[in-house]
């Protein structure tokens, strides 16, 4: 298998062994983690841009740790808002910036389909690290990494993805992604938080987090965003975390005892997530953090490496 | 001053006429219809072997941008756009800046008109002031102006109490009311159509519903009160259902559709290409089944182009911040005889009509027909020519299209204003 896209855009637009061989690659790039000096050559002389138009810090210091020890230089460019607001457009910074000749640019923006119009517009490599409540492949990948090491395989798998899955990258990347590999993917959630037809992306729904729950090997938690309740989706925060919110309590009641616990973060404490199960034995939350930069890593490696560097 | 147009097919659906005739004009008027036709001496003859004759096309939703936009369109590009594209008359919409909500606007467009224009125009005038929703606009004395109709298009009025008096009050008027029919309570912050493509591509979507629930109060009104209500670029397979009932009880409810809603479906969006945004949202297929259906069957009564010219800037960016629409005078004619008539789906003569005389009939406006008398406005198609469209060859100031790059057999071949062939 040779990878031979230019672009990370979607998990949709990747088959299972385009998928596989990035998980492979970020798995076996995990260990440069653990060396004294984490920097190897691959992509000396190299120029990454992380062209960020919304606020992430996670996503962001991923990214960027991951050029660095692959060698590469890596310049962050945060921008607030977009073309709507005062000053320079989107396409307009965009172009200048690959007036300086970077070989990768990645771009995190609140628009569905930023990354793509990059894709047609400048030369070089593009990276999504997120587009509006589109897609986040890195996010996902590093999400099927963990399973895989916990579960050691993806056959028969079955993951729960609970909460605001309509506004959710991460949901439809993971969707993508998962059911690519052969895993049941259950969607659960109150109505107004899950998208129409949501069925056609060949997952289950459920309107209970108890039944969700029952008998499936990997519970994702989304955060749930404050502007929901104003927006007339779910009454308020309190019945939300009472109905979705996850507790040791219905873990313990309806969860198998092996289950994982994910969360993309931040977390809301409290809300989705009770600090007893972010922090507790299920949860592999820092986990999917420590992954991030190697899945990174190998992304950065499959675009922007030299033929002989790809594994 | 004469003119002959010889030996074309004439499809003149108003004068049920369809066969190899000559039309003869004179003063900037259709003198006759017939075979073979004697030349007056010193008339200009056009030769139309193999050509098809029509009454000229008005296209009664068009959006000139002038004044206050001049940098998408202007009255003199706008109608050199539907000259270019077979129109011989359209009729522009209100929400130009200053808004024509008042008589000194009506009046600047219909001298630009006069000055500038190489089709003839036809004013929209506001249903309410500045577009808001909030109060009437002069109706009447928009009327007295020139207004064929009234219409908030760009925006729903949403308060049905205010609208009700819309009706009631231009009534005497004889002119329609036009419904942008779209509850923003239940689409806003949209971008594209909602069902399982702005499911995956993670856009905010308006569901058929919003569309839905605005004609149906609107036929409700019309009901109330016996006004003319016309639903501008319907969309959907359901308030094809609701016009059909509509017109089935009698109530005076009229409909247009637009080529892009007759060809175009939200798969269009996966390219993320924001020439495919525009409001309503392109549907589904089962949608654009219904509504080809609904104008073959006369459910719908027109077909209208909402030609939306907007800058590059205001396209080329990010898809949810894009502007909505798109031009359509320059696609429009050739559009539909290369994927509808050319492909059987809906009979020549039909499209002429939904062109021309039902539009003309709508809004009460002179044209529409070639009887004797009838302003010599002629629309001719030459149905073998190819062309790709290439936007850079648009006479309108802008080139928001989907179509690009399109090959299409058939199109517009000449178009005759009042007796006189548009040169541009």
């Amino acid at each position: 298998m040779r990878w031979t896209r230019k672009h990370l855009l979607t998990m949709r637009e990747l088959d299972a062994s385009e998928i596989v061989l990035l998980v492979d690659t970020a798995a076996s790039l995990q260990e440069i983690a653990t060396r004294e000096i984490k920097k190897v050559p691959a992509l000396r002389g190299k120029t990454i841009v992380n062209l960020f138009y919304e606020p992430s810090t996670r996503t962001r210091t991923s990214f960027e740790i991951a050029g660095k020890w692959l060698s590469a230089d890596v310049i962050n460019f945060s921008a607030s808002g977009s073309s709507t607001t005062k000053g320079e457009s989107f396409i307009d910074t965009a172009k200048n910036i690959a007036a300086m000749s970077p070989d990768v640019v990645i771009v995190r923006h609140s628009s569905a389909g930023a990354a793509e119009l990059l894709a047609r517009t400048l030369p070089c490599s593009i990276v999504n690290a997120g587009d509006g409540a589109h897609e986040h492949p890195t996010q996902a990948l590093l999400d099927l990494l963990t399973i895989r090491e916990k579960k050691a395989h993806f056959d028969g798998l079955h993951v729960a993805i609970v909460g605001d899955i309509a506004h959710s990258r991460v949901a439809r990347s993971d969707i993508h992604g998962m059911r690519k590999l052969g895993v049941t993917v259950t969607v659960a959630g109150p109505p107004t938080l899950i998208p129409p037809f949501v069925q056609e992306l060949g997952v289950k729904v459920s309107y209970r987090l108890e039944d969700a729950i029952r008998d499936v090997d990997v519970i994702m938690l989304l955060r749930l965003q404050h502007e929901r309740m104003t927006n007339g989706l779910i009454p308020s925060l309190r019945e939300y975390s009472r109905y979705w919110g996850l507790t040791l309590d219905k873990l313990a009641k309806h969860a198998r005892p092996d289950v994982l616990i994910m969360h993309p973060g931040p977390v809301n404490r409290g809300i989705e997530l009770a600090p007893e199960v972010a922090d507790g034995p299920y949860s592999v939350i820092l986990g999917q953090v420590a992954k991030g930069v190697a899945v990174r890593m190998g992304v950065l490696l499959l675009l922007a490496g030299s033929k002989a560097d790809a594994p | 001053m004469s003119l002959v147009v010889t030996r074309g097919r004439v499809i003149d659906p108003a004068n049920a006429t369809d066969g190899v005739q000559d039309v003869l004009i004179a003063d900037g008027k259709i003198e006759r219809v017939g075979a073979r036709l004697p030349v007056p001496a010193g008339a200009e003859v056009v030769d139309a072997a193999g050509k098809i004759v029509c009454p000229g096309f008005i296209d009664i939703h068009v959006h000139l941008r002038e004044p206050g936009h001049e940098y998408k369109e202007t009255v003199a590009t706008g109608t050199r756009a539907a000259a270019a594209g077979g129109f011989t008359a359209v009729a522009c919409m209100a929400n130009t800046s200053p808004v024509n909500d008042n008589r000194s606007v009506t009046d600047y467009i219909l001298a630009k008109a006069q000055d500038e224009g190489a089709a003839r125009v036809h004013p929209i005038g506001a249903v309410t002031r500045g577009l808001l929703g909030e109060e009437l606009a002069e109706l009447a004395e928009l009327a007295e102006a020139g207004c064929v109709a009234f219409s908030d298009d760009g925006k729903c009025v949403m308060n049905a109490g205010l609208y009700r008096h819309a009706m009631e009050y231009t009534l005497p008027f004889g002119v329609p009311v036009i419904s942008h029919a779209e509850d923003t309570t239940l689409c806003h912050g949209y971008a594209m159509n909602e069902g399982v493509v702005s499911t995956q591509l993670g856009l905010p979507g308006a569901p058929a519903a919003a569309e839905e629930v605005m004609v149906a109060r609107d036929i409700l009104l019309a009901e109330l009160t016996g006004a003319h209500v016309h639903i501008a670029h319907l969309s959907t397979a359901g308030a094809v259902r609701l016009v059909r009932d509509g017109k089935a009880r009698g109530v005076r409810v009229t409909a247009e559709v637009t080529p892009h809603h007759l060809l175009l479906t939200e798969e269009a969006v996966r390219t993320f290409d924001a020439n495919t945004k525009m409001a309503p949202p392109l549907r589904t297929k089962r949608d654009t089944e219904a509504v080809l259906e609904a104008l073959a069957d006369g459910t719908i009564d027109c077909i209208a182009t909402d030609h939306a010219p907007h800058a590059l800037a205001e396209k080329e960016g990010e898809f949810d911040h894009a502007a909505f629409g798109i031009v359509g005078l320059e696609t429009a004619v050739a559009l539909l005889l290369d994927r509808l008539v050319r492909p059987g789906l809906l009979p020549l003569a039909t499209l002429v009509s939904r062109l021309s005389r039902d539009p003309a009939r709508l809004l009460n406006l002179p044209g529409g027909s070639l009887a004797p008398g009838a302003p010599a406005d002629v629309t001719i198609l030459d149905p073998d020519r190819e062309v790709t469209v290439d936007p850079a060859r648009f006479r309108s100031k802008s080139r928001n299209t989907p179509f690009a790059g399109w090959t299409l057999t058939g199109g517009p071949w000449m178009t005759i204003v009042g007796g006189k062939v548009v040169r541009l």
